[in-house]
């Protein structure tokens, strides 16, 4: 519509001097208006982008400039176990969070759907761990997982369960599953509220009509709401995927990595790597690995996207 | 089967559940016996909320605790305190620089969202009501930039930003921060703008008035609750970063809650879980009392952005 439009407002114009060109043409007047946001996004983001790529492929470290190594920090990191055991962490992690946050995450909106008495405030305290700032409340969990102190293991105890403390932040597998834990409960109410929207734009009438045709709550659920929903659970996934892969501050707060490496992922251990060791050429390298996971994330979002549209039966909106 | 699954998401009924289809859907639950309701219903979703709101009230209880209690399980219930005190809290505000940590996280946070939310405007009209050539490549593009998590800039950034000069420098968090929210918020505005009705400008055009005026005038005043949700999520996104404030900031006194507490406070001493708690009260609160005023317009953020 804007296309047709514009151009009948202002035909004369063609024919003015440069400055109202400058002024009035609608290319020009458009490159005016993206100048301050791609300013930001070619400084801070495609160049440092480049940059990294650049510093993966040398020997910088903090406070020396580096030389150009060919892929010799690559050839490092292949040989290098804790590389291999953070990307398997770093799969683990994405894999089991993401697949948990769905699947409460989508039990969650179903639930918050039905009729209920204090509908409003349930929804708003359940999208509370979304806003709080994670490094905080992952400090929560830090003292809630205390080796000593901590309050589940007291729970149980007393519960009779158990005898002894459960060193969930000292013990390799408790500490991944902890971590994992706290990043399904940090990721749910965005994966619930984001499919509550979607489910609020599904008919009711499609249900009543199933329901009288004999169809039960399962096939109600698998034949009607899960195919309409489709489009934005492509979407919701592929943002939580992206995210959970390149988790820090999470990890950072709650273990840095530990118990022996059991928990770092391949941004902390960049992190670690490059800042606190100095060595940014390597860390580049690891944080430039982790573009091909990303490129394939994307990829299923732009496919999510498509399938969406063509869902919708319309080219554009 | 015509019903559009995401295309008319009535953003502010999400919360409400105040939206057409939601009555009805009472419809049909009288399908279901109260027992019935009790089990698949109200006992998931009870056991749900209470994990996702127990840290908050172990934060909040640790915060108040004295130190005795802290520690002793045994001989006092660790889940209530008779006598709360507020030494933590005390602590805080005048035996550390948390004030100082909290006024550098606002103003960072403040700047940043303000110079990410006009250069987002601009961008989005442009590319929404200007559609110049290429705009919808340059959309592309700005949806892509969303996608570039910060954990794999960190490094070339801190190279940047020591080149320029900027390290250890609040200037450097509000330079790098508008680089997560702009892509965001162009995208929310691009949707609000696209709402408002292109005759309003038309009129405006053949009233002689300029691009500016119209964007002033016309479109900003519509696109208001756009810009409030931008601007709340896009505080919120800055408050909760943590990656580049850890990497570029160095001193005691420069450095933003999230960063500071985590570095700070985390020592030897057994009995810091009652400060650290209350840090992390203090630095949440003020993002929870927003969200508590905005509820909807968060709503909307979150999921116009996912929209999109």
């Amino acid at each position: 519509m804007a296309d047709v439009a514009i151009p009948r407002a202002k035909p004369q114009l063609s024919e003015d001097n440069a400055w109202t060109q400058l002024k009035h043409n609608r290319n020009w007047l458009g490159f005016w208006f993206m100048v301050p946001a791609m300013a930001f996004l070619i400084f801070f983001l495609a160049y440092p982008l480049g940059l990294g790529i650049w510093l993966s492929f040398t020997d910088t470290r903090i406070g020396r400039v580096g030389h150009f190594v060919a892929t010799e920090n690559y050839e490092w990191l292949w040989d290098d176990s804790i590389f291999w055991l953070s990307v398997f962490n770093t799969l683990l992690y994405t894999f089991v969070a993401s697949a948990l946050k769905f699947a409460i995450g989508l039990y969650l909106a179903l639930l918050l759907n039905e009729n209920m008495p204090f509908k409003a405030m349930l929804r708003a305290m359940v999208l509370i761990p979304f806003i709080v700032p994670t490094v905080l409340s992952a400090l929560a969990f830090w003292w809630i997982f205390d080796s000593q102190f901590s309050i589940i293991s007291w729970s149980l105890k007393h519960l009779g369960l158990i005898n002894q403390n459960i060193n969930f932040l000292g013990d390799t597998t408790w500490a991944r599953i902890c971590v994992i834990f706290a990043n399904i409960w940090r990721g749910v109410p965005f994966v619930a509220i984001t499919l509550l929207a979607g489910l609020q734009t599904v008919s009711p009438s499609l249900y009543e009509a199933a329901t009288l045709d004999g169809a039960t709550r399962w096939q109600n659920f698998r034949y009607i709401t899960y195919p309409l929903l489709t489009p934005i659970i492509a979407v919701v996934m592929t943002f939580s995927v992206l995210f959970t892969f390149t988790d820090f501050q999470l990890i950072w707060a709650m273990t840095r990595g530990g118990p022996v490496n059991a928990t770092h992922l391949m941004a902390t251990l960049s992190y670690q790597r490059a800042i606190i060791a100095g060595q940014l050429g390597e860390g580049a390298a690891i944080s430039s690995a982790m573009i091909p996971f990303l490129l394939a994330a994307i990829m299923v979002s732009w496919f999510g996207l498509q399938r969406r549209k063509w869902q919708q039966g319309e080219s554009n909106d | 089967m015509t019903d559009l699954p995401t295309r008319s998401i009535d953003l502010k009924n999400v919360l409400s559940g105040s939206a057409p289809t939601a009555d009805h859907s009472e419809g049909m639950s009288y399908l279901q016996s109260v027992p019935r309701r009790l089990v698949t219903l109200y006992l998931p979703l009870a056991i749900i909320v209470i994990v996702l709101l127990f840290p908050f009230y172990w934060m909040a209880l640790t915060s108040v605790k004295p130190d005795e209690q802290l520690l002793d399980l045994d001989r006092y219930n660790p889940f209530w305190t008779w006598n709360p005190t507020f030494k933590h809290f005390h602590k805080l505000l005048f035996e550390s620089y948390y004030p100082h940590w909290l006024w550098n996280t606002m103003y960072v946070a403040v700047c940043a969202t303000v110079l990410s939310i006009v250069a987002s405007v601009f961008a989005a009209y442009a590319i929404v009501r200007l559609r110049y050539k290429g705009a919808n490549l340059v959309g592309g593009l700005i949806f892509l930039a969303y996608l570039v998590p910060p954990s794999i800039l960190f490094i070339p950034l801190a190279t940047v930003v020591f080149q320029y000069g900027l390290f250890d420098s609040p200037l450097a968090l509000i330079l790098t921060y508008p680089t997560i929210l702009i892509p965001f918020s162009t995208w929310l505005l691009m949707g609000y703008f696209k709402t408002i009705p292109f005759e309003l400008e038309e009129c405006a055009l053949i009233d002689g008035a300029s691009r500016w005026q119209i964007l002033i005038k016309i479109v900003l005043p519509l696109a208001i609750p756009g810009l409030i949700s931008a601007f709340i999520f896009c505080f919120t996104l800055c408050w909760n970063e943590f990656i580049y404030a850890l990497t570029f900031l160095q001193s005691t006194s420069n450095k933003t809650v999230p960063v500071a507490i985590v570095n700070e406070f985390v020592d030897g001493d057994i009995y810091r879980w009652g400060s650290l708690m209350a840090g992390a009260l203090a630095g949440s609160l003020p993002l929870v009392i927003l969200y508590a005023f905005f509820v909807e317009h968060y709503v909307s953020a979150m999921t116009g952005a996912v929209k999109e």
